[in-house]
């Protein structure tokens, strides 16, 4: 043998030779045609047009409100009277014995105090806005418009000086506008505003202490309900903030993800065993089985859920039935597999016994598929989790729809900021609980 | 009699043990029961009406499809610029994520003399890429950008960085070190010795996970076209927001989709399959 091996080399050096060339040719050719690639794409993605058309200074107004709240001081010449509101909303307008200390009223005149030596002073119909560095616009509204007076010299950036507008924006945090009918002016302050208790609701502005002692107290503030309990309600209700809608939506979407994936656990098992070829001699069988595997998994989620959102209409059974389809597939596959793979020889010991065809499955079988199907099963719950809040944006409900809502009328980035803080929680609170469950069940932690 | 004793020990663990089963199956029960129920009551529609239902959204876009009759392939055709699109997406994000992801798991498996203070860091930065759901990286995206693939391509990139990225730091902690020890023994430095130690032992499994983080990008793309990312989403966003009369178009969607779903699905099982050197991969 040593000598036939000498005579005929196995390897010879031109196959070397060869196979060294092809090699390098892989290593040149590959980050080529990657490259090449991602050319193609950057332009039929269109990136330089959309470089033109990105608009920076929306995420920067974005950045902005998500941290930060904003204190409207209007005048309105056609009701003639003031507001000082938070947001510029109903809900939240101070009462006129109790405006903030930057603004003064005073008769006619009223004084809003910027900060820094930005200050804005309204009298009738004019304002004069003085800015540090720059100089003193004054602004009067008249029947057809705006009439301004600016300081000599350039006209800055963050000024827009409209015969029908006047738009004044010197730094991030102030802002001063004024039209035909009214005068605004804009303070914005950092943090979330009313973020507990609404702006009119008697515990506004209790610190933690306070409502301890509230919730204790036998003095009811509202006669119907412990006070515990209006405290609580009062928190969910709260209209800014919408609590108790967003913990809804978060529990709908808990819920599609974890019914979902037990459905599809639940009828993936049984299928895996049709499809697996030592449990199943039947070709028949055990190829339909396969095929409704990957039709299941093949449909998707995104039309699957559009189906169900057809016929059941909006809410947790919709996502969950979409995601239970898809899953079936997908567990049933990676179930049947693990089947395939299973040790015999455990089988043929349970059967030496004399076990049944059930009791051969339930001592022979289950034990060795066990930490797979629960391992699966937790990971498909991580990720159906995440899943739940994209079907939820398709229209299912849940968390995905609240916050898609909310973005499209971008009424308050806080608002969203909030939710997607909550969603995100959410999700990594799965991942912990399945990282741990997966641990105590399988590893025996 | 310590035998005894032991045998009562067992028989007192096993029944401890049966306990806990039961309790954890009737837990198990008990959710899915009354959540069902709960879910029930929460949708919009109920569920028996809703069964009764089930089947007149697909029969009526396969009636339709039905009625166009052979032009049905070509509104098909008509829609291949569009699922290329998504592909796209899916590819192009597949490829910066895993790019990304080698970088990441480079430097945060201990095994691959990653440096010390970095490992943390780093893989607390693919949890946190990891828990973003794609949708909102996407949503937040569109809103700044405009309706257009890349901030889909984006959101996706930057889950697949995370996601391939934990998995590929676990294909590292597995490889054998004896290469690397003997290169850095010739005096190879950090770069070399990953490039000539520890690539070539765990490129194969890298591809493998690669292709098969490429197939679940195609659906999440297809997904995020519907909340305005473009591709073959946005168009069925438009079929089906028309209502009556565009069923024959949904239809096609549909189908194009299951069918290039389907193709990607058995490709890259066949590679995977070759790649790990085994005939099925999962």
């Amino acid at each position: 043998m040593a000598i036939d091996t000498l005579d005929a080399p196995v390897i010879d050096h031109e196959r070397v030779f060869e196979r060294v060339q092809r090699r390098a040719w892989i290593t040149i050719a590959a980050p080529l045609a990657v490259i090449a690639y991602l050319t193609y794409t950057w332009f039929a993605f269109g990136v330089p047009e959309l470089l033109e058309r990105a608009q920076p200074d929306r995420a920067v107004i974005l950045a902005t409100d998500s941290v930060a709240y904003k204190v409207h001081v209007v005048k309105d010449f056609r009701r003639d009277e003031v507001d000082v509101a938070i947001e510029g909303e109903r809900t939240a307008t101070y009462a006129p014995d109790d405006y903030p200390d930057w603004v003064v009223v005073d008769g006619e005149r009223i004084e809003v105090d910027l900060g820094q030596g930005y200050l804005v002073e309204i009298a009738g119909q004019t304002a004069r806005f003085t800015v540090p560095g720059y100089g003193t616009i004054v602004s009067t509204a008249v029947a057809d418009g705006v009439e301004t007076q600016l300081p000599p010299g350039p006209v800055p950036e963050w000024l827009r000086d409209d015969p029908r507008k006047l738009d004044a924006r010197p730094s991030l945090d102030r802002r001063v506008q004024v039209t035909r009918t009214k005068i605004e002016v804009h303070n914005y302050f950092g943090g979330w505003e009313n973020f507990w208790f609404p702006f009119n609701s008697q515990l506004h502005g209790m610190s933690i202490g306070q409502l301890y002692a509230l919730a204790l107290s036998g003095d009811r503030l509202d006669p119907q309900t412990s006070n515990l309990w209006f405290i609580v309600n009062e928190f969910l209700e709260n209209p800014d903030w919408q609590h108790g809608h967003v913990f809804v939506a978060l529990f709908e979407t808990i819920m599609m993800a974890v019914l979902g994936t037990i459905t599809a656990a639940a009828f993936g098992l049984p299928l895996a065993f049709l499809a697996a070829k030592n449990f199943t001699p039947s070709l028949i069988l055990r190829f339909t089985t396969r095929r409704l595997f990957d039709f299941l998994r093949g449909i998707d989620m995104l039309i699957w859920s559009l189906i169900f959102i057809r016929a059941f209409g909006l809410g947790p059974l919709t996502g969950a039935l979409a995601i239970a389809f898809t899953d079936t597939g997908s567990l049933g596959k990676l179930f049947s597999e693990a089947l395939e793979n299973i040790d015999n020889k455990q089988v043929e010991g349970v059967r030496a016994t004399g076990a049944s065809q059930l009791q051969r499955y339930r001592f022979g079988v289950i034990p060795q598929i066990l930490p797979v199907f629960v391992s699966q099963v937790l990971y498909f719950l991580e990720s159906n989790t995440r899943s739940a809040t994209v079907i939820g944006a398709l229209g299912a409900g849940g968390i995905g729809l609240v916050l898609v809502e909310t973005m499209k009328t971008s009424r308050d980035w806080e608002n969203t900021t909030y939710i997607i803080i909550m969603t995100i929680v959410v999700v990594i609170a799965m991942d912990q609980l399945s990282s741990w469950l997966r641990r105590k069940l399988i590893e025996g932690k | 009699m310590a035998v005894a004793a032991l045998e009562q020990e067992i028989m007192s663990l096993r029944k401890r043990r049966q306990l806990y089963s039961l309790i954890g199956v009737l837990l198990v029960i008990g959710v899915v029961v009354s959540g069902y129920s709960k879910s029930n009551s929460m949708n919009s529609g109920g569920f028996f009406q809703g069964l009764s239902q089930f089947f007149d959204y697909p029969s009526e876009i396969v009636v339709e499809a039905w009625q166009s009759g052979p032009a049905f392939f070509g509104i098909m055709a008509g829609f291949l610029p569009a699922m290329l699109e998504t592909l796209n997406i899916a590819a192009v994000a597949t490829l910066i994520g895993g790019a990304l992801a080698v970088v990441l798991a480079m430097a945060s498996s201990r095994n691959v003399d990653s440096w010390g203070p970095l490992i943390p860091v780093t893989r607390r930065l693919m949890d946190i890429t990891r828990a973003f759901p794609e949708l909102i990286i996407a949503l937040f995206l569109i809103f700044i950008l405009g309706s257009s693939p890349v901030p889909a391509m984006i959101a996706v990139a930057l889950h697949t960085a995370g996601a391939l990225g934990k998995l590929f730091s676990e294909v590292n902690e597995n490889i054998d070190r004896k290469p690397i020890e003997g290169l850095s023994a010739c005096g190879a430095n950090w770069l070399q010795r990953i490039r000539y130690g520890v690539m070539p032992q765990v490129a194969p499994n890298y591809l493998s996970y690669f292709l098969l983080r490429l197939e679940i990008n195609v659906r999440a793309s297809a997904i995020l076209g519907f909340v305005g990312a473009g591709g073959i989403g946005q168009e069925l966003r438009r079929t089906i927001g028309w209502g009556q009369g565009a069923g024959d178009e949904t239809a096609a969607i549909f189908v194009l989709l299951f069918i290039t779903i389907m193709i990607i699905d058995q490709v890259s099982s066949y590679l995977r399959g070759k790649l790990v050197g085994s005939d099925r991969a999962h």
